[in-house]
């Protein structure tokens, strides 16, 4: 019988793995869940939940992602220390489970060998918690959460190796179309997109982490609800990205706090491949606003940031998407502690524009353009600024007649209601 | 498409004749709560090795397949006594619970078909679950592999490949839409007419679903035009991933049969989160440049990060990836 169109007439040949050890164990794995499932049925109370421990090793491949499809909610996946040699995608798809490790520099799952899937590790189950372990030099993103809500990341390291890098992978960390995420003192470098990428969620909290070494330390995209704080980035291309862009299905990013980040020395030269908007992003940006709604960047300390420490724009691009909006919108820069502003602006005709603005340019760089009726940012008067003084937008900086920024000041006890990761993710973190 | 439609046709009245004499599927296995150990336990096929199905179970092809590497793919549909399927429009087929889809991935080796897995759909009452099932290398086997398995192979066009079987939550990648794990091939027009005219003179369909423009015979493609043979590929090829609710929703693209608007099918559309996937390139589809589309770039590779589609297929395309070529080349 062929059914198919699809004929294979030609020479094949092929053997088998061995794989019939696997089976076996597997069996038996099954035959546990399975019988803890006909007790209670996605129980998520601790008296029920069972840990599944993962040593590396032969087999830790295999062992390791049998353990993640059967373990039940409320179940920990546990790692042991060592490094686990992967060269397949992981994923992870039972809600309310926690995968843990023996310490970010103690377990490693190694990708270097790695020759399918877009990522290192996938999650697309709500209410989980990752901690304690690290991914290592992926093909693609490192750890992609996706309609993942309720998502923890404590601890989790995200490195290739081999430091900046177009080979590289896009995302370190990478939750996308969730409600609820809570990112807490991980650590990604070499991303040639964003270390740490929040794209289209709500809800959101990136506390006490390290990004360095990437195109964009982090990037808050489309998302809405963020409080980015106390995070240490430094030598990226640009330090923290707040944008929205169009044609996507979630738009209409803002309601975004990014207070008391250490935001240094982002002086790598963007190594992004260029159809990405990142490759846009110009070496020596600080903190940088596109296309927001509600954004409030205070408290943060910003160092040797020569281009711009503080950069508030529109959408550069030309689109046709009616349902966006590409301007900013009630943008406060607070007081904020620069050192100095953009010595080495990555800008066309940058020694005119140095000499016009006495050897620096200010520290806070607008593009000028506002959506009418609105007010785009307002500013700190403690800190200078400078405009382009565009007036299109999309329409490119050849029109820019750059001058000094005259903008409002800040509004008098401005703050941001509702932002962050919902209460219940903070208790799931541990000391 | 006669061609296939006499074959189809065929194939229902021998699958009808030996419904006396076939064992019946184990209603049982299909819509319990456990994930049976072996393919057998199932009971779908009166001979397993051969692929000779049971009672009910009912082969059919698709006009344009999934390209797997260049599996040979056998396809099953199984019913249970006294169930209908009901015709939904050109898209899928709605089959009730208690329902089965059964397909097996073969390569031809020394002129001997060899079966590597078999994976299989169950509707049970709490959804549609999807399990993988190994074949051993004596042929007279198949296990569950929830974790998948990799089985070297020599594709028909002669590369040397670690074919996949997927794991358990890389069949949900594909076959997830808003959380909820769905069939994607039964689509009525990926059926041809007279198999589904078999299909309802059997009994098991309610009528003949009423689809305007069919996907056209993938073999057939030279006379199909070049939108059509491309916009069939990338339907069913892209589509289960790249559409709203499902495992790409946040590129933005949206690459279904029935999609009309360009920029949702790539054109001139920026990359979203296609990281070092875009290569040095701009836009998804550039109208007349195929070289400079990302869409292009991206089924041409086989390196992780870069190549698409990112599950179930470890070499390139060559002849789907030259029908959307010719498709971009003439926008």
């Amino acid at each position: 019988m062929r059914l198919s169109g699809e004929s294979c007439k030609r020479r094949c040949g092929l053997t088998y793995n061995t794989v019939s050890s696997t089976l076996a164990r597997m069996r038996l794995h099954l035959l546990a869940a399975l019988a803890l499932g006909a007790v209670a049925p996605n129980a998520f109370g601790p008296a029920l939940a069972a840990t599944h421990s993962v040593a590396p090793g032969d087999g830790a491949q295999t062992r390791l992602q049998e353990a993640l499809i059967l373990a039940q909610p409320g179940d920990e996946v546990v790692l042991g220390a060592g490094r686990f040699a992967i060269d397949d995608g992981l994923s992870l798809d039972v809600d309310g489970v926690t995968v843990r490790g023996a310490g970010m520099y103690a377990t490693v799952l190694d990708f270097t060998g790695q020759t399918g899937s877009g990522e290192g590790l996938l999650v697309t189950s709500d209410q989980v918690t990752l901690r304690d372990f690290a991914v290592e030099n992926p093909k693609g993103d490192g750890i992609k959460s996706k309609g993942a809500d309720g998502i923890v990341y404590q601890r989790v390291r995200v490195t290739w190796t081999g430091g900046p890098k177009e080979t590289n992978g896009a995302y370190g960390i990478y939750p996308v179309e969730s409600a609820g995420v809570l990112i807490e003192g991980v650590e990604v470098s070499g991303a040639s997109d964003a270390g740490i990428y929040v794209g289209q969620s709500k809800g959101i909290t990136v506390r006490n982490s390290i990004a360095r070494r990437n195109v964009a330390g982090i990037e808050i995209e489309n998302s809405r609800d963020a409080l980015v704080e106390g995070n240490f980035v430094t030598g990226n291309t640009g330090g923290i990205l707040v944008f929205d862009l169009p044609s996507l299905p979630v738009m209409g990013g803002g309601n975004t706090w990014v207070r008391g980040n250490l935001v240094a020395a982002n002086t790598t030269p963007n190594f992004a491949p260029k159809g990405n908007i990142v490759a846009g992003v110009r070496r020596g940006t600080g903190i940088m606003v596109m296309a927001n709604d509600n954004v409030l960047v205070e408290g943060n300390t910003l160092l040797d940031n020569p281009t711009a420490p503080v950069m508030v724009v529109a959408y550069p691009m030309k689109f046709d998407d009616k349902t966006y909006n590409p301007y900013p919108r009630n943008v406060t820069i607070g007081a904020n502690r620069v050192d100095r502003g953009g010595y080495d602006p990555q800008f066309a005709g940058k020694d005119m524009l140095l000499a016009a603005f006495g050897g620096a340019l200010p520290p806070v760089l607008w593009d000028g353009l506002t959506q009418p009726g609105t007010v785009a940012v307002r500013v700190d008067p403690a800190l200078a600024g400078w405009s382009l003084n565009l007036t299109a937008q999309g329409g490119g900086l050849d029109a820019a007649k750059p001058g000094p920024l005259k903008v409002e000041a800040p509004l008098a006890g401005a703050t941001l209601a509702g932002v962050g990761a919902p209460a219940g993710l903070e208790a799931r973190l541990v000391p | 498409m006669i061609r296939a439609g006499v074959l189809a046709i065929a194939l229902l009245t021998a699958a009808a004749a030996l419904a006396h004499a076939a064992p019946a599927p184990n209603d049982a296995a299909i819509v319990g709560t456990a994930m049976p150990a072996t393919l057998a336990e199932f009971g779908f096929f009166a001979d397993a090795p051969g692929q000779v199905p049971a009672a009910r179970v009912v082969p059919y092809r698709l006009n344009t397949p999934l390209y797997s590497d260049g599996a040979d793919k056998l396809r099953f549909v199984y019913l249970p006594v006294g169930a209908q399927a009901k015709a939904g429009g050109q898209g899928l087929i709605d089959l009730p619970v208690g329902a089965a889809l059964i397909k097996t991935f073969a390569f031809t080796e020394n002129g001997q078909r060899r079966l590597i897995e078999t994976r299989v759909m169950l509707h049970r009452a709490d959804g549609w679950i999807a399990l993988p099932y190994l074949w051993n290398a004596e042929q007279t086997e198949a296990k569950l592999a929830l974790a998948g398995a990799k089985v070297p192979v020599v594709t028909p066009a002669g590369e040397a490949i670690a074919y996949r079987v997927p794991n358990k939550n890389q069949c949900k990648e594909c076959h997830g839409v808003e959380g909820k794990v769905i069939p994607i091939g039964p689509k009525a027009r990926n059926l041809s007419r007279e198999w589904l005219a078999g299909f309802v003179q059997a009994g098991m369909l309610d009528k003949a679903p009423e689809v305007a423009a069919p996907m056209p015979l993938w073999e057939d493609g030279r006379m199909a035009t070049a939108e059509a043979a491309a916009r069939a590929y990338l339907d069913v090829n892209c589509a289960h991933c790249h559409r709203a609710g499902a495992s790409a929703s946040n590129s933005g693209l949206d690459l279904r049969w029935e999609q009309t608007d360009a920029k949702a099918l790539g054109v001139m559309k920026r990359p979203v989160a296609a990281g070092r996937g875009a290569g040095n390139l701009l836009f998804d589809v550039v109208p007349g440049k195929p070289g400079e589309s990302i869409m292009v770039h991206r089924m041409a590779s086989i390196e992780g990060g870069v190549a698409m589609p990112e599950l179930g297929k470890a070499t390139v395309d060559r002849e789907g990836l030259a029908v959307v070529e010719r498709w971009i080349a003439g926008l």
